[in-house]
């Protein structure tokens, strides 16, 4: 069985986002890119799932600009063995991009697709869940473990008290949290073969969806700023502190 | 606008997130509720007396009892013709469940509003809590999950709606619950507590973290949590992770023990009232947040901090 993994090419989560003083937005330009942290975990999980003989194929999907195409080529070289890239330099939200990695789907035909939970930049923890329900297939989200056993795929989920496993029929959606795995680093090797490996692109249109946005977004603002703190020398005067707001 | 606001529960009684949810949603209009889940008729009783509900909607079916997805939905979905917004809280069930009946309703979820600002406008944060972002949804219908700690919680008791029986299509044959381990605790639940003692990568292990961190939250009565680096370390289970892909809170005092204070932490705990943070580290970004600093060695400053008071 195949397995398809879409990628998101986000703003690198080391970086501290700056908004924009005309409040349209958060500034990206000359801002360092990476892939979604939790798309990394996806690749990941993907390719253990091959090499655990349980998935043949691994073909990644981005929806974005041109530049998608180096996190494209950053899943090639961690391991996928195919890419398509749906261009558009448009932001497209989540319910559009499940729309067209439905489309995608329908053409891959894959038996698992694994998404991240969340990008790190709309912060959404959408996507995965919407394709499940546009595809008619059972989500397994905030995996911490997959295991893909004959016709199903067990998911232990990362909630709120702890932990819960579910038992979903093939195929199935997944989405991965943080500690499903650690992310391997493409060797030098791997990412000179990952240029030769095939990578095509569409747009939007070619799969007949319209990634119009529904929200709109009126503006972006900075949070508010904390008002600067005090350093106190010692623990006597924490603990005064403590007892003056009343907490001890 | 008619709301329907997902009570979540455990089969037995109301949890707190959804008594935030029910003030977001009075603020659009009517609220009624959904009780999904297996034997869950005191649930439903129970979520009646919260003040400002009309009416409780209760699907007991085995197929409701741990609110999976691929079920629920469908039944939301359905009651979705008579009512204009579906809210959730923006718990991992809520997070499982609102996106999958946004899709079948065909409109945009807004994640995790943190306000009302009109009928139709939102404001949630993006990049980690780094930017507010105020949108405006198009969509004929709204589907909203709500962060908790931005609404004050509804009244529990002082409510009186009437409970009505609904039923949906019941188990969609997709998926089927195995199991869970849930973490016990004694201490106040993370999302709630009024304070909350977190340790970070600095506490060494999880004897050290034992030793050092619950004492102190004993003294407090206070909830415990921890970052990343701690729960990947190994040192406390990851329920107790504070951060963008932990849990979101903003407890009235925060004490951060042994936390530099990565963006990814401070997105969940910077909407707290007051920060401490004690740290060796005197340029650790904790402290640019912090409203009192304490910078000593923690295997000190902790233990005399827990015997002082």
């Amino acid at each position: 069985m195949k397995a398809l993994v879409p990628v998101k090419r986000v703003i690198d989560y080391n970086v501290k986002p700056r908004v924009k003083a005309d409040g349209s937005g958060v500034d990206l330009s000359n801002v360092k890119m990476s892939m979604n942290p939790f798309d990394e975990i996806a690749v990941e999980e993907a390719i253990r799932l091959k090499e655990a003989g349980k998935i043949d194929e691994i073909v990644a999907v981005s929806i974005g600009p041109a530049k998608a195409q180096e996190t494209l080529r950053t899943a090639l070289a961690m391991g996928a063995d195919s890419a398509v890239l749906v261009e558009t330099d448009e932001a497209v939200e989540p319910l559009a991009v499940a729309k067209i990695l439905k489309a995608v789907a329908a053409e891959v035909e894959p038996g698992l697709i694994i998404l991240g939970k969340q990008a790190i930049d709309d912060d959404a923890n959408q996507t995965g869940q919407m394709l499940a329900a546009l595809m008619d297939l059972p989500q397994g989200t905030f995996a911490s473990k997959v295991e893909v056993e004959g016709d199903h795929v067990s998911v232990t989920r990362e909630v709120d008290g702890g932990l819960e496993t579910v038992k979903l029929s093939l195929p199935a959606i997944v989405t991965t949290d943080l500690r499903l795995n650690e992310p391997r680093y493409a060797s030098l090797p791997n990412i000179m073969k990952a240029k030769k490996k095939p990578l095509e692109t569409k747009a939007p249109a070619d799969y007949g969806v319209d990634i119009a946005p529904r929200l709109k977004t009126l503006t972006v603002a900075e949070p508010p700023v904390r008002q600067a703190g005090v350093k106190v020398a010692d623990v006597d005067e924490l603990v005064a502190k403590l007892k003056a707001m009343g907490v001890a | 606008m008619k709301t329907l606001v997902w009570v979540e529960h455990d089969n037995a009684a109301v949890k707190d997130a959804t008594l935030s949810t029910v003030t977001a949603a009075a603020k659009l209009g009517e609220v009624h509720l959904i009780v999904a889940g297996a034997g869950c008729a005191a649930v439903a009783d129970e979520a009646a007396k919260i003040a400002g509900v009309a009416k409780v909607h209760l699907a007991d079916d085995a197929a409701y009892e741990h609110g999976l997805a691929e079920n629920v939905a469908p039944l939301i979905v359905e009651l979705m013709g008579d009512h204009d917004a579906f809210l959730a809280p923006a718990t991992t069930t809520g997070k499982n469940i609102a996106p999958r009946v946004a899709a079948l309703l065909d409109v945009m979820q807004v994640s995790d509003i943190l306000s009302v600002e009109g009928e139709k406008t939102f404001t949630r944060p993006i990049y980690a809590g780094n930017a507010i972002a105020t949108v405006e949804s198009t969509d004929a219908k709204l589907v909203i999950t709500v962060r908790g700690t931005a609404f004050e919680k509804a009244d529990a008791e002082s409510g009186s709606a009437s409970v009505e029986a609904v039923s949906g299509k019941g188990d969609a044959g997709l998926s089927s619950f195995v199991g869970q381990e849930i973490a016990t605790s004694e201490r106040p639940e993370l999302t709630s507590a009024k304070v909350i003692v977190s340790g970070g990568r600095a506490l060494k292990d999880a004897d050290t973290f034992e030793a050092t961190i619950l004492p102190l939250a004993d003294k407090l009565g206070a909830a415990v949590g921890a970052s990343r680096a701690a729960v990947d370390a190994g040192y406390v289970p990851n329920d107790y992770q504070v951060g963008q892909t932990g849990k979101i809170v903003a407890p009235e005092v925060y004490i951060a023990v042994g936390i530099s204070g990565a963006i990814q932490h401070l997105a969940g705990m910077k909407d707290s009232k007051t920060i401490i943070a004690i740290n060796k580290d005197e340029d650790a970004p904790i402290f640019q947040v912090a409203d009192i600093g304490l910078v000593a060695d923690l295997y000190d400053a902790v233990p005399e901090l827990t015997g002082k008071l």
